[in-house]
């Protein structure tokens, strides 16, 4: 089966017609290949595609059917997870174009951006009220929203895209998503 | 004569394809077995009209079994040999049930799973449930005068690997077709979402009688989205009874529960579980127990009561918040709060969740049926009874899953309330210079620390061709199917040396301790090993015909005419394997022959399935959403 590539935003019914399961995610869900996706028609296609595949549907059916079912449902999820999360999708985005995060190995960030995440560790070991936390995610929460606006710039506005420069700026939200973990932990603890 | 069929919109036109799919809510206190009936879905009675089968299953003289209403008059008497509540003990070692000291049982603690003697031996919670899972069988199989075709057994979502794993197991051993596990919360917001034609964001609150639940679902057109669920799987009506009989022992100035006798603390349970429901309804109401052969009477609050449990309902609290928290909504976004189990039934709870979400919850269905109901509308629909698309169920895996790692750490690879089936590999390597092993360990649970999370499994992978430290690359694959159940491989990939291993988890019984069970027999089956595995492959067989026929009317157009005549020739020795087998062949010959349909189909699947995709992304659908 031929699973080329189309980066079209409307894959042509040729293209459909040769949709595999190595399909690229925005391939498989048929929404153009950017940044910014539009999360309603994300859920609406989510639900459309598990309707097809999703092993409920196959439960009469031969092993080989419910077997093929399960592929395709694990994919369909391992996407849909994938384009719904911003820095899934964004780290997707850059693998796409080649270009490796280096996530575990490239750790050099700007100095600022280390002092802020110093800052932040050290308000979140000192918040003991549920108040306090929330005082702190919601700060978090709007550094995280202008992260998110960068990377639409980088990516859907650019005419030539930087894809070194958006890996960076990814690296940078993966550190900021990490700590709204760690908040979530400490809301956890705390309630 | 030929008879007309007249057959109801939207169902199976031919009747002799109407499948009998039932619903199972296997219970702690009770279990009830629901189907569809001319299109509705109903809980089945037994003989004296009696819809609910308590969970209790007593082993009697000579080798006999009562189930149900008769083991639980006979408790009293015989607790040691009448198990109830076994659904807390599955899949459980002992040192995992909580108060197992306060119980009336003789425990046997082996590994994988904890047995209860009994006069008849050791017995699961495996075992006891598959008595009560067969008896639900047999009722369904008097009320239509028919076989089974499958169920739909319901596990509280908060169910772990090894209590699902247990529960299939028990389902198999009753000899039920196992169509899926669904969580209880997911199965009555069917039953509630598909009678009341419900959509938006609601919250499921089930606190049955030994397991909470709370599931938060977003409901639109036929489409159930689990979005994040939560509970504690010990944690129930039961607890409410425990700790309400030690207030009232105290208040009366008697030894403490754990003190009294078997047969006492049975009697002051019981005493307390009256009053509690009574004062679901009254202010007050008496108690009388007897202790040290003396009667004592008082007069309870409700008050006092939810002063005495207050603890418990502000758990069930803790844990609903976390699941708004998880699902990043507030309490003011949820449509409607649904209230499942009895223990729903005590206003102290009701009040909580008026209080929290700002409006009454949702009562108007029977929350003792609303979970089989729930079930046997999937069942229906799984069976392919229900018309196509009708019903769609998208849910998640409740706990996280993950690898131990070096110094005891657990290294995550499916975080909780990923969506199910799932799958996701995770790269390892080793640590030391030529080794040529790993030692894989499967948790699950949410903690960092290894001893804090529940072991699933253990295995090791051998034969890596020695490198130095870090050069191997050993990828472990996590999946979990659309039952919530958990298989793990691993394999080296730098080298092209393939070791691959997967693992069923440690508590499940293997298939062979299953048809050791099997072939013992229990009280509900007594038929025939040997022709009942012949029928069962039969029926396996005339099941994949008819699957492979209905793909070939409605695809046959992807195949030339080599393929089909290949199918074809496949089809018909399925069909001559299984009108010529007899008892002295057994069902081997079936089997193969099944086998060689289900991998010369595999391509013809796989192309089905693609049309089926492209046509959804293209919204082809019928069900567009």
């Amino acid at each position: 089966m031929d699973d080329g590539l189309n980066r079209d935003a409307r894959p042509t019914e040729a293209a459909q017609a040769s949709l595999s399961i190595r399909a690229t995610d925005f391939e498989l869900f048929g929404l153009p290949e950017r940044f910014e996706i539009d999360l309603g028609a994300l859920d609406a296609k989510w639900k459309q595609l598990q309707g097809a595949a999703h092993p409920d549907r196959f439960a009469t059916e031969t092993a080989a059917a419910q077997r093929i079912a399960m592929q395709w449902a694990v994919r369909i999820n391992e996407a849909y997870r994938r384009l719904k999360n911003p820095l899934a999708r964004a780290a997707y985005l850059c693998s796409l174009h080649g270009v490796d995060l280096e996530a575990e190995s490239n750790t050099a960030m700007p100095p600022a951006f280390l002092m802020q995440q110093m800052e932040w560790r050290d308000a979140l070991s000192e918040a003991d009220t549920l108040e306090a936390v929330d005082a702190l995610a919601s700060e978090v929460a709007a550094a995280r929203g202008a992260t998110l606006k960068s990377l639409q710039a980088q990516i859907d506005g650019a005419a030539t895209v930087d894809w070194r420069a958006v890996a960076g700026t990814v690296r940078g939200l993966m550190f900021v998503d990490k700590f709204m973990s760690d908040i979530d932990r400490r809301v956890d603890a705390l309630s | 004569m030929a008879l007309l069929q007249i057959s109801e919109p939207g169902q199976a036109p031919d009747p002799h394809q109407r499948r009998i799919a039932v619903g199972i809510d296997l219970g702690t206190t009770h279990s009830l077995v629901a189907a569809v009936r001319h299109g509705v879905p109903e809980c089945l009675p037994d003989e004296e009209g009696r819809v609910i089968l308590p969970s209790a299953v007593r082993y009697t003289e000579g080798g006999g079994r009562q189930i149900g209403h008769a083991a639980l008059e006979a408790q009293a008497e015989d607790a040691e040999n009448t198990v109830v509540s076994a659904k807390r003990f599955m899949g459980r070692t002992l040192a995992d049930v909580s108060g197992h000291q306060r119980l009336p049982y003789r425990f046997v603690d082996q590994p994988g799973m904890v047995g209860v003697a009994t006069r008849d031996g050791v017995k699961t919670a495996v075992e006891v449930s598959a008595e009560i899972l067969a008896t639900l069988r047999f009722r369904a199989e008097d009320t239509f005068d028919d076989d089974v075709y499958g169920a739909v057994i319901t596990v509280p979502a908060y169910f772990d690997d090894a209590q699902r794993q247990a529960t299939k197991d028990a389902a198999q051993l009753a000899g039920l077709n196992v169509l899926r596990l669904i969580n209880e919360p997911t199965a009555a917001a069917i039953a509630y979402g598909l009678d009341q034609g419900v959509e938006g964001l609601y919250a499921v609150y089930d606190l049955g009688g030994g397991t909470f639940d709370i599931s938060l679902l977003r409901l639109a057109r036929g489409v159930f989205e689990v979005v994040a669920t939560g509970g504690d799987s010990a944690l129930g009506g039961d607890d409410y009874d425990q700790r309400f009989a030690s207030a009232l022992l105290q208040r009366a100035g008697l030894k403490a529960l754990e003190a009294l006798s078997p047969r006492e603390r049975r009697n002051v349970q019981t005493a307390a579980r009256r009053a509690k429901e009574a004062l679901s309804a009254a202010e007050s109401a008496a108690v009388t127990f007897e202790v040290d052969g003396q009667a004592h009477a008082l007069q309870a609050t409700r008050a006092e009561f939810e002063a005495a449990t207050s603890e418990l309902t502000a758990t069930t609290l803790r844990l609903l918040k976390r699941v708004l928290r998880d699902a990043k909504v507030s309490a003011g976004e949820v449509q409607g709060v649904v209230m499942v189990g009895g223990s729903t039934r005590m206003p102290v709870v009701r009040e909580a969740m008026a209080t929290l979400f700002g409006r009454p919850p949702l009562t108007n269905l029977n929350p003792d049926e609303v979970v089989a109901l729930g079930a046997a509308i999937q069942a229906n629909a799984l069976a392919g009874n229900a018309a196509a698309g009708d019903l769609l169920l998208l849910d998640v895996t409740p706990l996280s899953l993950g690898l131990e790692t070096m110094g005891g750490l657990v290294e995550r690879v499916i975080e909780r309330n990923s969506t199910i089936p799932t799958a996701k590999a995770q790269d390892f390597t080793t640590f030391k210079d030529g080794q040529t092993a790993m030692a894989v360990h499967v948790v699950q649970g949410e903690r960092e620390l290894v001893s804090e999370c529940r072991s699933l499994a253990r295995f090791e992978l051998r034969g890596i061709p020695p490198m130095v430290a870090g050069a191997a690359r050993i990828r472990v694959t996590f999946q979990v199917d659309a039952d919530g159940l958990l298989s793990v491989s691993a394999k080296e990939l730098t080298s092209g040396v393939e070791a691959a291993i997967v693992v069923k988890p440690s508590y499940g019984l293997t298939d062979e301790q299953v048809a050791g069970m099997l072939k013992e027999g229990f009280a509900a089956a007594e038929a025939d090993m040997a022709a009942r595995s012949l029928r069962e492959a039969q029926v396996e067989a005339e099941r994949m015909v008819l699957a492979t026929e209905s793909a070939l009317a409605a695809d046959g157009d992807l195949l030339d005419a080599a393929e089909r005549a290949a199918i074809d020739a496949l089809i018909a020795r399925v069909r001559a394997a299984a009108r010529d087998a007899g008892p002295e062949q057994g069902p081997r010959a079936i089997e193969a022959a099944v086998e060689a349909l289900a991998e010369g189909t595999e391509g013809f699947a796989a192309a089905r399935m693609n049309r089926g995709i492209r046509d959804a992304l293209a919204g082809r659908n019928v069900n567009e959403i």
